[in-house]
């Protein structure tokens, strides 16, 4: 496991002095292995505004297939940003412009040609507060199946949504109450729920948006569990503050900073010896 | 409870600032409730008013007459046909038989003044009995009729009686007659259908909102048709498509000021476009539903955009990131959440346009129509139009008529305020 010490003054002071030097990382240039053979999502020199305001600069990523990658850094470093370019959810976002490649499975969808429609069947969401539908259970899960026209006859219906719910760890609990309300459920629940609404359409790629911050430790470790599971088919990114689940879940890890990708790295190697500076200082709990 | 804690905690004495913040606590509070107090008994004062003016509209007195219905005094053969029947002077004939059935009354102006105690639809009604049952003809028959609105008034309390002839409404030798009818139990009172079916008349005593609840019915029904389609969809393409740039900035600005032009140049608008340049036939619910519709529309936008705005964008989010069309999004989910508010915006703006009375006399629909409109092309009335014309009336009937049909209108008000209630309860989902 990963070794947290107490911040030392001294490396604070450091990290201050750093940190001020905005120049220096306007020329950032990522360090480890951010290319994968073979890769499902593939960013090329991404950058985002906000308006005037830049979010993100110059991102190279790759997903790989059947790989849990972890997005780490300080708040507001740009790790939702980077999520939300993968499946165009910045679109909805007055003022804000994406620039750069992305491609999945070698086809771009960055550009207005692409069918955004069928781009998020493809790429599945879970957010940071859990955000059922306030229908039932069983509508919850069966409304991407049901716009997407995944669905046949009502008993092909019923099956898509115990897969889902058996998949997400939840069918236990709600097997006997399906059509009530989805927002009766506890918190914890509620986020298997969403995970279970987003697999129910069979995406590719799973983006989760720090998924168990308002959750217990029993709840995260649950669906931890099930991410290691989801692995086996799909492509993860989980943006995460907590460096134990980066550790615990993924394969690789993502080090953002101030809008920058500082580092790339094998999630142990990552934790062990990170490369640059500012990595270290993050994942040993001197900053953030 | 708050008290004891404070003088409790670590024994001290209060500190003169929480003694000063508790009065104003208090104070505060009493000027609340004062405030509510007062508003609830304008309320009060108000309804009572209305109430003990309006309640004896909703009975009238009728008199009872002997008539004869000679096939002399109707000057026709003993077997009449219809035709012979419609040409008679009924007229003539109930002033016979009041002659016949009071001798004693020998002067002219007199037996006028006895004529004049009961309605000026007697003749007709006369008229309609023996048409529609001719046998009637050479019988007599002891029918039941309205008294005049002044005998009325009388009998009722509502006009004084114990003052000196010339101001009083009946002559001293009416006010006896109409004393001896009540004694010899030839008068009698009835709850007044008329009132709710029958239109604007000369005589107070015949006189009915029936055909300003259809028009009111009517004008309204082409509003919401106009005004909730539009609304809405305006709400949902500012609120949910429009760009956030200075266009979409002074369309807002603009609306939130169209919600408080005054109704009469609405009115004036309806005159000049609607009336003078597309020639829409004046005095109708058509013309009188779109003014009002452009009044509405702005609370309608207004309402709407503030209950989508209540969604929470999370939802949106999470169809969106589903692979939800806007269009779905917005259909499957948003509008659901936000249909309570929506609706009850709507009913409000309709409230107020069923209470608007100035653009409907500038576009023409003060016309005295005494028939009920059957379609938005036919001249109407309506029920605050009524209401102002019968308050601008002189003779003392149309008061308690004034009245009623106030209490009416709040009728009308409160069930739309209950249907609101009602729907919103409906629709709100709680989960
Ligand atoms: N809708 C927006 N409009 C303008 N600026 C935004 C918007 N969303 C994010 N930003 C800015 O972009 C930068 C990156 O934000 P982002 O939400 O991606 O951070 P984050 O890494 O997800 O932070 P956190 O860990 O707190 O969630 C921040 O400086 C933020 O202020
Ligand atoms: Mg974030």
């Amino acid at each position: 496991m990963i070794e947290i010490s107490p911040p030392s003054k001294k490396s604070e002071k450091n990290f201050t002095t750093r940190l001020e030097s905005v120049d220096e990382f306007d020329r950032v240039e990522t360090v480890g292995e951010m290319f994968v053979d073979r890769p499902k999502v593939s960013c090329l020199g991404v950058s985002v505004h906000y308006g005037d305001k830049q979010a993100l600069f110059n991102i190279n990523l790759d997903l790989g297939r059947n790989e849990v990658l972890a997005l780490i850094g300080p708040s507001g470093c740009g790790k939702t940003t980077f999520l939300r370019c993968i499946n165009r959810m910045n679109d909805t976002i007055e003022g804000c412009r994406v620039d750069g490649e992305i491609k999945i499975e070698g086809a771009e969808i960055n550009h207005s040609d692409a069918d955004v429609v069928s781009l998020r069947s493809k790429v599945g969401m879970v957010f940071q507060k859990p955000n059922p539908f306030p229908k039932s259970i069983f509508d919850n899960i069966a409304y991407g199946p049901r716009i997407h026209g995944l669905s046949g006859p009502k008993n092909e219906l019923d099956d898509i949504v115990e897969a889902a719910l058996k998949r997400a760890g939840l069918w236990e609990e709600v097997s006997d109450r399906l059509h009530t309300p989805a927002t009766g459920l506890s918190g914890g629940q509620q986020q298997r729920l969403c995970i279970a609404r987003a697999i129910a359409v069979n995406p590719e790629v799973i983006l989760m948006d720090e998924p168990c911050s308002a959750l217990d430790p029993i709840a995260t470790a649950r669906i931890e569990e099930l991410i290691d599971d989801l692995r086996e088919k799909f492509t993860i990114a989980i943006v995460t503050h907590s460096m134990h689940q980066a550790a615990r879940v993924s394969q690789r890890t993502a080090y953002f900073h101030m809008g920058h990708l500082v580092e790339v790295g094998v999630t142990d190697q990552m934790f062990t010896n990170p490369r640059q500076r500012l990595t270290e200082d993050y994942i040993t709990g001197r900053f953030g | 409870m708050n008290r004891g804690f404070s003088r409790t905690t670590g024994g001290k004495p209060l500190s003169s600032l929480n003694i000063r913040r508790q009065r104003a606590e208090r104070r505060f509070r009493r000027i609340g409730l004062f405030g509510v107090g007062l508003a609830l008994a304008s309320v009060l004062f108000l309804l009572g008013t209305i109430f003990s003016s309006g309640y004896s509209a909703f009975w009238r007195l009728h008199f009872a007459v002997d008539i004869d219905f000679d096939p002399v005094l109707m000057n026709v053969s003993s077997d009449p046909s219809l035709e012979e029947l419609r040409d008679v002077n009924y007229l003539s004939l109930f002033r016979k038989n009041l002659e016949r059935s009071y001798p004693e009354v020998k002067d002219r102006s007199e037996r006028r003044k006895l004529a004049q105690m009961f309605s000026e639809s007697v003749p007709d009604v006369l008229e309609s009995l023996v048409i529609s049952n001719p046998s009637l003809v050479g019988s007599k028959q002891r029918i039941w009729v309205l008294s005049s609105s002044s005998a009325e008034m009388i009998y009722k309390g509502a006009a004084p009686r114990d003052i000196e002839e010339k101001r009083r409404v009946l002559t001293d030798q009416q006010l006896t007659w109409l004393d001896q009818w009540h004694g010899e139990n030839l008068t009698r009172t009835r709850f007044n259908f008329r009132f709710f079916t029958s239109g604007p008349s000369r005589s107070p005593e015949l006189a009915g909102l029936g055909g300003a609840i259809v028009g009111s019915a009517l004008t309204l029904l082409v509003t919401l048709l106009i005004s909730f389609p539009m609304g809405v969809a305006a709400a949902i393409y500012l609120e949910e498509y429009a760009p956030k740039n200075r266009v979409s900035e002074i369309i807002e600005v603009n609306i939130n000021n169209l919600a408080a032009v005054p109704s009469i140049i609405f009115g004036l608008l309806g005159l000049a476009v609607l009336l003078n340049v597309f020639g829409l036939p004046r005095g109708t619910p058509l013309v009188g539903g779109i003014v009002l519709s452009l009044m509405t529309l702005p609370t309608i936008i207004i309402a709407s955009r503030a209950a989508l705005k209540a969604v929470p964008p999370s939802i949106r989010d999470g169809a969106l990131a589903m692979g939800a069309s806007p269009m779905q999004t917005i259909f499957h989910h948003v509008l659901p959440l936000a249909m309570p508010g929506i609706l009850t915006g709507s009913i409000i703006g309709l409230a107020q346009a069923l209470g608007e009375t100035a653009p409907l006399l500038m576009i023409g629909m003060f016309a005295f129509v005494a028939d009920t409109p059957s379609g938005i092309l036919d001249q109407a009335s309506s029920l605050p139009v009524q209401i102002y014309l019968w308050a601008e009336s002189s003779e003392r009937g149309y008061v308690e008529l004034t009245a009623a049909a106030i209490m009416i209108i709040l009728v009308f008000l409160v069930f739309m305020n209950l249907l609101a209630v009602f729907l919103r309860k409906k629709f709100e989902r709680r989960w």
